[in-house]
């Protein structure tokens, strides 16, 4: 095959591939937090606010990663304070304040005339990974996997009972503001790989599929991961073998594995959610 | 002995609107309090002020003779059931697990000693065989049960019960009303919001009938009296009376 002599022959590829089994690794993990917390939205608005954040990063002619950071967590604090001190909801806060700092990113990477490409910012280049970018995400992988090794009591109990873990004396918001901030270090993360607009997909789809495919957290978060390094190998042989953009195939392939699991899951799928109620209904009418 | 709950004068608005007004009581240890009172007279919201999961206008408020801060590991909140996402990937045995969490600390798992203890708890709410089921699969009773085991695996003094009975079936709710005594009888204080009037008598020792104010406090028999219950339930008798029932 053209793609496995491809990655013994060429640096790029390696690179490429290593960062994206990487991005699918520590997005599956984080993910499994969001979709169980309901921040879906939260984590594609983000991903899309830390666009001003590169494009001052890249004026300063410092490393991306500090800009977005802080114009993510910013967004977020921003939407938190807009939600508890009017009578906005959350989801219409979410909806105010990224589409803000998407739109404050698009101008400042404009009147700035950044050498920046913002089509790669916003779907990705993984062919085009530096160095630089690879160990960047190796770093945020193993900030994002370790506190997730080291937080996981405080984030399994935040998760499914807040109110309990207030009680106990948690602080529930100080732990909301961090999986915050590393939902901002993912997305830089992914930055190369899928691209802003793409993020959200790898943060959801993988942790929705194996949140399909078993009953506990521990296990959900171990194949999330699994299944986001396996769509981001999959999506990268469509992207250089057809010459696709490799955000696209990469979240296509992820869509793709949870389309099978909705529908084979052993215990949540379509299929077998069917079976067992036809035999419920055979016992019934046999009764 | 110090009291296990000491309120005095508390008052809790929501937007300006009062919820519960001037609220006084005390509560000694080795009792199980209910809080009735008729819809919206503030229930849980003077549950949710005594643990500091809202702000309180004005009053003071003490536990075991301090501040909740300095005695958050001696007390157990049990929530109402429809709080929870029952899909939510856990097994039962990982539910109860948790109620050894405070007691751990940051960064520290629980170990093979909080495994057996909190198999241990789900053992006297009569779940062990339903260990690695996820919690969903359980009927409401088992599910209010399984939060009372993780209420026991704290090792609390002061437990808080909020509408622990809705909408489950009755030997879980005898079962629950036993273990609850059971605590009660080893010294232990237990305060539930309760709405059903039938049991009130048979259930708790003490009675605090709240309608946004404290109408009455005192032992079942002082407190379950028409002329007091009146005070409490006028407005939702006269409505009673209007729709022509007598």
């Amino acid at each position: 095959m053209a793609f496995i002599e491809g990655i013994i022959q060429y640096d790029f590829l390696q690179k490429a591939l290593l960062t994206s089994v990487m991005v699918g690794i520590i997005c599956g993990a984080i993910g499994c937090f969001i979709i169980l917390r309901g921040m879906a939205l939260m984590g594609d608005a983000i991903s899309h606010a830390v666009l001003p954040g590169v494009a001052i990063s890249y004026a300063l002619g410092i490393n991306f990663f500090f800009g977005a950071v802080f114009t993510g967590v910013l967004t977020a604090m921003a939407i938190g304070f807009v939600s508890q001190n009017s009578r906005i909801k959350q989801d219409t806060s979410i909806g105010i304040m990224f589409t803000a700092a998407f739109a404050m990113g698009v101008i400042l990477i404009t009147v700035l005339e950044s050498s920046t490409d913002l089509y790669h910012i916003l779907f990705g280049n993984v062919l085009a990974v530096r160095p630089s970018d690879m160990w960047i995400t190796l770093a945020i992988g193993l900030v994002v996997l370790g506190s997730i090794y080291l937080f996981y009591k405080e984030l399994l109990v935040t998760s499914f009972d807040s109110v309990m873990a207030s009680v106990y004396g948690l602080p529930v918001r100080l732990i909301h503001y961090f999986l915050m901030a590393l939902l901002t270090m993912v997305t830089v993360a992914s930055l190369q790989t899928v691209g802003i607009v793409l993020v959200v997909a790898m943060l959801i789809t993988p942790a929705a599929t194996a949140y399909l495919l078993t009953d506990r957290l521990s296990t959900m978060v171990f194949l999330a991961s699994a299944i986001g390094a396996v769509s981001a190998v999959i999506g990268l042989y469509f992207s250089y073998t057809y010459n696709l953009a490799s955000g696209a195939t990469i979240v296509l392939a992820a869509t793709a594995l949870f389309i099978i699991a909705f529908v084979f899951s052993p215990k949540h799928g379509l299929l077998w959610k069917k079976i067992s109620s036809k035999k419920k209904q055979t016992e019934l009418a046999n009764l | 002995m110090t009291h296990a709950l000491a309120v005095e004068n508390i008052t809790v608005s929501y937007h300006g609107r009062s919820a519960i007004e001037a609220i006084d009581l005390t509560l000694e240890q080795g009792n199980i309090l209910g809080i009735i009172g008729p819809n919206g007279a503030g229930k849980s919201t003077l549950l949710k002020a005594i643990l500091n999961l809202i702000s309180i206008d004005s009053g003071s408020i003490k536990i075991f003779g301090g501040s909740l801060k300095e005695n958050r590991n001696r007390i157990a909140y049990v929530p109402q059931r429809n709080q929870y996402d029952w899909d939510f990937p856990i097994h039962v045995m990982d539910a109860v697990l948790i109620g050894t969490y405070p007691s751990l600390g940051i960064f520290k798992r629980p170990k093979k000693s909080d495994k057996a203890w909190a198999l241990e708890c789900l053992e006297k709410v009569g779940l062990a065989q339903y260990a690695n089921r996820q919690i969903g699969e359980l009927s409401g009773g088992q599910q209010q049960r399984v939060f009372l085991a993780r209420a026991l695996a704290q090792k609390a003094d002061l437990f808080f019960l909020d509408e622990p009975f809705v909408g489950i079936d009755m030997a879980s709710e005898g079962m629950i009303v036993k273990l609850l005594k059971d605590l009660r009888d080893e010294g232990k204080t237990v305060v539930v919001v309760h709405h059903d009037l039938s049991k009130a008598k048979e259930y708790f020792d003490e009675l605090l009938l709240l309608n946004k104010q404290l109408v009455q406090f005192g032992r079942p028999a002082e407190v379950l009296r028409p002329e007091v219950m009146r005070k409490a339930y006028e407005s939702e008798l006269a409505f009673l009376f209007e729709a022509g029932v007598n």
